[in-house]
């Protein structure tokens, strides 16, 4: 049997259970996924960077592991969680165990942990800083969990994103160019916008409008990433340098610096929103679409609509959000909204074209219903130009 | 879109009786879907044959028509309320059958109804698997390569196309009969053969073997505005070629990545979106090449079904309550979550548990057929479990199926297991049986390796390591002994007390004694559709072995009810509607019901049934743990069967108030010594009986009871291994068999002496069902049975009133009942059993407890009969209850109610097809009417008979049913029918004026009966078996009558039962009546 291993939360709440992955001590916020499937990709995943994952899922490791899968050059979370880490996998597509996968990128892991009893426990005292190890006394966890910062304030995507700018050629013929801000780019982002004849451009998160500008683009994406987007003031400046230039699109941490560059401000969701089964409803026809999730941080369009988000009852509804708001960019509309909560999903420029979304429609982990987001980006390039 | 206001009434259509492959789970579905049509505020309508619902009880629609689901009889249903929708999707196949029928018909669009679900174009398209082939190819979905063929040479063409081994299934057999997978020309050849010849329109569809390829089943919901969710996505432990009911199966799919599970969600959405489902739940299987990742549809049912039961239990996510909300104008969005409460129902449920589904068998009852498993279904039950990892769900679920395991392995049970030897653990491993698991334990246990093992049984290599997991913890504990071992990782893995016990030869309750002193006790956990994101308002839960409780701090009203446990032939349904109306009294009474059960069919399990939910084996370790966090004022074990009266040993040691009658009464009902005594005491007269504990004291008390005798091992409930023996050589043969004696050895009948009664030939047989609270005995109905004593009570027709049963006899009945109850000191429910002969009543059995025919009574008589039981277990006397108004006057209004038993031969062609005392009935149906001829052919038409109306019967009867049978063949004579008899028959008939022409011996002349009935010249058999054993002609006719599809009356009662249904006339089945307009 491995190693006993602890998870210590900075209230001081202790989870025991054993070493399945590196040995030594990390530290970050302690958040949960409720993904079923998808392990590899949430691990690889730029966004979870800073951030311990408990994924709720029990078994872990089922499948193995194939390099297709992984997000990003390996590992991004500071350390994992998991009920039961399967000892073998199986699968045609499996190239190697998970197991050994996360000993060989250092990744400090947990298996056996009570983690429904973690994940009420984050659901009711918010997501919070934690440390995690194996191999050290628990004071010494309590310690350095109680000195883990916070998620807020940070600029976690600097750390993860791209220093040099590279190039990701379209898949077939080329339909037009793309620069990508990389705040922490999943690959299945660049994937997709390849699949639909996009040359793409990753530039670094400091990279500046005009920069951007004299590369000549048909479209601006704007990535998902880590953390807080209230510290990434230079993406923000570049954004706003670029709405009404070119399309813009922004997915996740990218829509929410879309946000801020049109003039809303952003807040932190008490445990975030993490896992493949949110049902966001498209406000234009009101179907529903199940979406991929992992963000921590949320656009208030209210903070431009200068009132009041009114009183929840019940299943929310479209009165929670303001119908329209105005900004330097003309007025915008909320295009999409979280069924559970009620929050931004999705905003839109009516007189510039700009759109983002909350959620992840390039999926990995989680369904696949929004992906015709990427057919609507590229149709805008196509048609606009 | 919300709600339909265009719509005012509903009709829903049920599914029948209980048969194998369409079980309890549709009373599930429909209870639940009527619950919220009704709360809609539309007039619901229902029509179902199946008494032991709880959908036909009176308080769930408002017009409620207990009638055969045929054509002609929904369509009257239809004609009389005029209903403006019919919503056909929540009655399984059955009442997908007969809304195609009447579409065909044209029959809605005559009466102007609309259908609403599904339209008969999609059911069409789902249901014809040469159309859905067509569509799936058409949008690039992969189908088995495969043709439809009308000859063998066809089919050998076919079969070179697609390549051996190729799967044969004939067009249009119900339950998958004759469909087999052939390795090579020769097998092929054989199977096309037999399968054209099965087939009604000559055709066999030979299509691609996929068998060892994974099976998944996709849950999948839609709405009218196009949003689509998958609620459960299920893995088959068991590979393709095992019908997915009577696979292992898995919640969540393991084995599946992101990337595969979402191309499959993909394509389910897709499919339904072909299909043309507008709105509701759907079914979509899949196979998937383990080598290459290969996906294929194998098909899809439009409509809510036996998964959709699992699914719903699995993840907490009502599929039917929102189907009935989506059939009526909501959106997936505008539904909420009612478990959260605060979400909408437009999400996909996420597990942060594992549920494992294990199907429960009953080939013993069936000893002609080889108990291996194909794809066509034969289980009869499932147990369902919830724990936090495969290995924890799979032990609970094994210990659930009540099969006599505690586990995977470390019982009893194993020794049997470590007696093969290698060659034949290698063999077992390769054929899917119900055994096969724990064969797969053993091949571990044994070091066979993961490999070779999943290799070997081609279960995927995950699943065979997992349970490796178990077999080195097995081995662990072995080594440690007690004081080593690591309790907290065992009991995490699953191992019941019981199984730790075995292992170090201790008692359960030292083993528990020793968690408690190490703190290691059961915890429980919600099931709440979100894997904890969310608050759960809906308390359904689970136990396991974790470091947080979530059971909520006990209450001063709570009740715990406890279920049936797994379906079997024996107990099914009927015992979840007691337990179900129990909650329902018990909430009315302002107590707070918590029900405990593993069945993922029934209504019980129904979060929405009792204040609290737990989905758990019903084991003393695992009941005596609720009970422990719920601390309940009273346990109430008479309503579940037999299983929970096993319990109350245990619950009563660890001092939890047993409701109503107390455990000695239930010992003394069980105990045959006791209950002897006791009728002796009462003057209650029983047939001459005895015990014996070895062949020669059975051979003594034979003689002196005098045969024919009917012996039966102690303990054992629906009638198995129940057998009537005329002669002592008859006796020993048996006795050998069924203790599993090499001829000449003795045999030790000491662990389950054996029961000896006389077999009293010749006797009506009753049925009663009373409430008895120490003072009054309220008695539900004598139901006379019309197979006479020796066809066991749950395989025999019976009526309410009597009508051969004399005034004496049945003030006997009465007399006894009532002193029986007294003497017993019955608080609550008492079933009895009598034989009548004359005037003479002898008890054949008396059970303390609810029994299979309550349901029944009480839609018969319109009294609550459970209800009311379970407020007299808690204390209250019937006449108070009458006093509130509880306990309405049965009213003889002059209507006859038939109850006739549906059996499974149609799956077991096998078999000899005859009725006895060993139960094999899977379920009933009911008739009502003003006279018993008509009530009869009701039931006849439910069960699914075709009933001829003229042509010619064909008659063979044993010696002593000669003489009644004079009567039954003078009625069909005066029907117009010609009467074809055995030669002895035919002589006796003729000389007793009825014109009989007499046939020649099977396989002789040119009157042989066989081909008679072959060739379509015979329309109906009344066939009784001749002396002891049923061998020779007799078994020939029967079987080629089941083969031909012509009712086949194994008893002269129902040969004569049938002619007066047949008297009654055809009109008379078409005339029907709600049961709310019969008890107002
Ligand atoms: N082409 C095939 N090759 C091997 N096994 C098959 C094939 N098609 C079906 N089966 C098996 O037969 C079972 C029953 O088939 P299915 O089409 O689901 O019919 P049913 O309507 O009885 O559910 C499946 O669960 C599967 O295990
Ligand atoms: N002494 C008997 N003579 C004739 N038939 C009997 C006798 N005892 C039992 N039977 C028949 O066997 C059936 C099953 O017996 P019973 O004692 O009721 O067992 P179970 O517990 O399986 O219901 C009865 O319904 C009855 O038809
Ligand atoms: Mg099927
Ligand atoms: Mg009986």
């Amino acid at each position: 049997m491995s190693e006993r291993g602890l998870l210590v939360l900075a209230d001081g709440t202790v989870f025991g259970g054993s070493s399945v992955g590196a040995d030594g001590v990390a530290s970050g916020e302690v958040v949960f996924t409720t993904s079923m499937t998808g392990y590899q990709e949430v691990v690889t995943d730029p966004s979870y960077a800073g951030q311990i994952v408990t994924m709720t899922a029990p078994h872990i490791g089922n499948y193995g592991v194939a390099g297709v899968d992984d997000q990003s050059a390996g590992p991004a979370c500071a350390g994992f969680v998991v009920r039961s880490m399967s000892r073998r996998d199986s699968s045609w597509r499996s190239e190697g165990s998970f197991g050994a996968w996360l000993r060989e990128r250092g990744v400090v892991a947990l298996s056996d942990v009570d983690t429904r009893r973690l994940t009420r426990h984050i659901r009711s005292h918010g997501a919070m800083p934690a440390a995690i190890g194996s191999g050290v006394g628990e004071a010494e966890l309590v310690e350095v969990a109680a000195s883990a910062p916070s998620m807020a304030g940070r600029d976690l995507a600097s750390g993860v994103a791209t220093r040099e700018p590279y190039e990701v050629a379209a898949a077939g013929a080329s339909v037009g160019h793309v620069v990508a801000v990389d705040l922490g780019i999943k690959r299945d982002i660049l994937r997709r916008l390849s699949e639909r004849g996009l040359d793409v451009t990753v530039v670094p998160p400091g990279t500046s409008a005009a920069d951007i500008v004299a590369m000549r683009p048909d479209g601006v994406f704007v990535s998902n990433g880590p953390g807080d987007p209230e510290p990434l003031v230079g993406p923000t400046e570049t954004v706003r340098g670029l709405v009404g230039e070119v399309p813009v699109f922004g997915i996740c941490l990218g829509h929410q610096v879309l946000g801020l560059a049109l003039g809303a401000r952003t807040f932190k969701l008490p445990f975030g929103h993490h896992g493949g089964n949110h049902p966001v409803r498209r406000m234009s026809d009101g179907v529903v679409e199940i979406t991929s999730q992992n963000h921590g941080f949320a656009v208030d369009l209210w903070s431009l609509a200068g009132g009041e988000p009114p009183q929840r009852v019940g299943v929310p509804g479209a009165e929670l959000l303001p119908e329209r708001v105005e900004t330097a960019f003309g007025p915008v509309v909320p295009t999409h909204q979280n069924l559970n909560d009620g929050t931004l999903e999705g905003l839109r420029c009516v007189d510039v074209a700009a759109f983002s979304v909350q959620y992840h429609p390039e999926a990995a982990p989680g369904p696949n219903d929004a992906d015709h987001l990427f057919d609507r980006f590229a149709g805008l390039i196509g048609g606009g130009g | 879109m919300p709600r339909r206001d265009d719509l005012e009434s509903i009709l829903v259509i049920g599914s029948g009786p209980i048969v194998i492959g369409q079980a309890c789970e549709f009373d599930y579905s429909g209870t639940q879907a009527i619950r919220v049509l009704a709360e809609e505020g539309y007039r619901v309508v229902l029509v179902n044959s199946n008494p032991a619902t709880i959908m036909t009880d009176p308080e769930f629609a408002d017009a409620t028509y207990v009638e055969p689901i045929t054509p002609e009889v929904v369509e009257a249903v239809i004609a009389k309320e005029r209903p403006d929708a019919v919503l056909p999707t929540l009655g399984g196949q059955t009442a997908l059958n007969v809304t195609a029928e009447l579409g065909r018909r044209g029959a809605f669009e005559r009466l102007g109804v609309e259908l609403i679900g599904a339209s008969v174009e999609a059911i069409e398209a789902a249901e014809n698997r040469e159309k859905f082939a067509r569509l799936m190819e058409e949008a690039g979905l992969g189908t088995p390569s495969g043709r439809y063929c009308r000859s063998v040479s066809e089919a050998v063409a076919a079969a070179s196309e697609v390549g051996y081994p190729v799967m044969v299934r004939p067009s249009y057999i119900l339950g998958g009969g004759g469909t087999g997978t052939a390795a090579d020309r020769e097998e092929l050849e054989q199977i096309v053969a037999a399968g054209i010849e099965a087939s009604p329109v000559g055709e066999v569809l030979v299509e691609e073997s996929v068998v060892g390829w994974k099976e998944f089943e996709l849950e999948v919901m839609r709405d009218r505005n196009d949003n689509g969710v998958i609620v459960c996505a299920i893995e088959n432990l068991d590979p393709m070629g095992v019908h997915t009911g009577d696979s292992i199966t898995v919640a969540p799919a393991m084995t599946l990545s992101d990337r595969e599970y979402q191309e499959m969600r993909d394509e389910a959405l897709r499919i339904l979106r072909i299909i043309g489902v507008e709105t509701g739940g759907s079914n979509v299987q899949f196979a998937v090449d383990p080598e290459t990742g290969r996906r294929i549809v194998i098909e899809m049912n439009p409509r809510v079904s036996r998964s959709s039961a699992l699914a719903s239990k699995a993840t907490g996510f009502p599929i039917a309550k929102i189907a009935a909300r989506l059939a009526v104008g909501y959106t997936l969005d505008e539904v909420a979550n009612d478990i959260t409460g605060a979400t909408p129902a437009s999400f996909e449920p996420a597990l942060d548990y594992v549920v494992v589904k294990v199907p429960r068998f009953d080939f013993a009852k069936f000893p002609n057929t080889p108990p291996v498993l194909g794809t066509m279904m034969r289980s009869v039950g499932e147990a369902m479990a919830i724990g936090r990892t495969f290995p924890e769900a799979l032990q609970k679920a094994l210990r659930s199926l009540e099969t006599g395991r505690a586990g995977l392995n470390a019982d009893a049970g194993e020794a049997a297991l470590q007696a093969m030897s290698d060659e034949e653990l290698t063999a077992a491993i390769g054929v899917p049986t119900p055994e096969r698991i724990f064969h797969v334990g053993e091949a571990l246990r044994r070091g066979m390796g993961v490999d070779a093992v999943a290799r070997g049984s081609m279960i995927d290599p995950w699943f065979v390591d997992q349970m490796a997991e178990i077999v080195e913890e097995r081995q662990a504990l072995e080594a440690t002994g007690p004081d080593g071992a690591d309790l907290r990782r065992a009991k995490r893995l699953g191992f019941s007390d019981r199984q730790l016990a075995h292992l170090w030869d201790v008692d359960p309750t030292d083993v528990r004694t020793r968690r408690r002193d190490g703190g290691i006790e059961t915890t429980f956990k919600t099931v709440d559709t979100c894997a904890a994101e969310f608050e759960a308002q809906t308390p359904y839960f689970y136990g396991t072995f974790e470091e947080e409780d979530e059971a909520p701090a006990p209450g001063n009203r709570t009740v715990i009810v406890l279920g049936s446990g797994p379906n079997r032939i024996g107990q099914g349904i009927e015992f979840d509607y007691s337990c179900v109306h129990a909650a329902m009294a018990l909430a009315d009474a302002g107590y707070e019901p918590v029900m405990v059960n593993c069945n993922p069919e029934t209504v019980s399990t129904d979060y929405d049934t009792s204040a609290r939910l737990y989905f758990e084996p019903l084991t003393d370790e695992d009941v005596l743990a609720v009970a422990a966090a719920e601390r309940p004022v009273a346990v109430i074990v008479q309503l579940g069967g037999q299983t929970p009266l096993n319990l109350t040993r245990a619950l009563d040691a660890a001092g939890h108030p047993i409701a109503g009658t107390p455990p000695d009464a239930i010992d003394i009902a069980e105990d045959r010594e006791r209950f002897s005594a006791l009728c002796r005491e009462l003057g209650v007269p029983q047939p001459p009986h005895g015990t014996a504990t070895s062949l020669g004291e059975a051979a003594d008390v034979a003689d002196r009871v005098g045969f024919p005798v009917l012996v039966r091992p102690s303990y054992v409930l629906g009638g198995r291994a129940m057998r009537v023996v005329y002669t002592a050589d008859e006796l020993d043969a048996y006795l050998k068999d069924l203790y599993g004696a090499a001829a000449g050895s003795e045999v030790d009948l000491n662990a389950s002496p054996v029961l000896i009664d006389r077999f009293l030939e010749a006797a009506a047989e009753v049925d009663v069902d009373a409430v008895f609270d120490g003072h009054e005995l309220l008695v539900g109905g004598i139901m006379e049975h019309v197979e006479e004593a020796g066809v066991h009570s749950g395989d025999s027709a019976c009526v309410v009133p009597p009508h051969g049963i004399s005034e004496e006899a049945q003030k006997r009945i009465l007399g006894h009942t009532a002193d029986l109850a007294r003497g017993l000191g019955v608080r609550g429910l008492i079933n009895i059993q009598f034989a009548v002969r004359g005037d003479e009543v002898f008890v054949l059995e008396a059970n303390p407890r609810a029994s299979r025919t309550v349901p029944f009574i009480a839609k018969a008589t319109g009294v609550p009969l459970a209800r009311i039981a379970t407020r007299v277990m808690m204390g209250d006397t019937i006449d108070a209850l009458r006093g509130d108004g509880l306990v309405p006057a049965s009213r003889a209004d002059g209507f006859v109610a038939v109850k006739e038993a549906v059996l499974p031969w149609n799956r077991f062609p096998a078999e000899e097809g005859l009725l006895g005392p060993e139960m094999r009935a899977t379920g009933e149906v009911m008739g009502i009417a003003p006279d018993f001829g008509t009530a009869y052919a009701k039931a006849l038409l439910g069960a699914g008979h075709r009933i001829p109306e003229g042509g010619t019967v064909f008659i063979s009867l044993s010696d002593r049913d000669k003489e009644y049978g004079v009567d039954v063949a003078r009625r069909y004579v005066d029907l117009g029918f010609r009467v074809l008899a055995t030669g002895g028959t035919a002589e006796f008939l003729a000389a007793r004026g009825i014109p009989a022409a007499h046939v020649d011996k099977v396989g002789e002349g040119p009157w042989d009966p066989v081909r008679l009935i072959e060739e379509g010249k015979i329309d109906m058999v009344v066939n009784t078996p001749r002396g002891r054993r049923a061998r020779g002609d007799g078994s020939l006719i029967r079987r080629a009558a089941r083969k031909a599809g012509i009712p086949c009356v194994t008893t002269v009662q129902g040969g004569g039962a049938v002619a007066r249904a047949l008297q009654a006339g055809r009109e008379g089945v078409t005339t029907v009546q709600s049961l709310q307009a019969r008890h107002p």
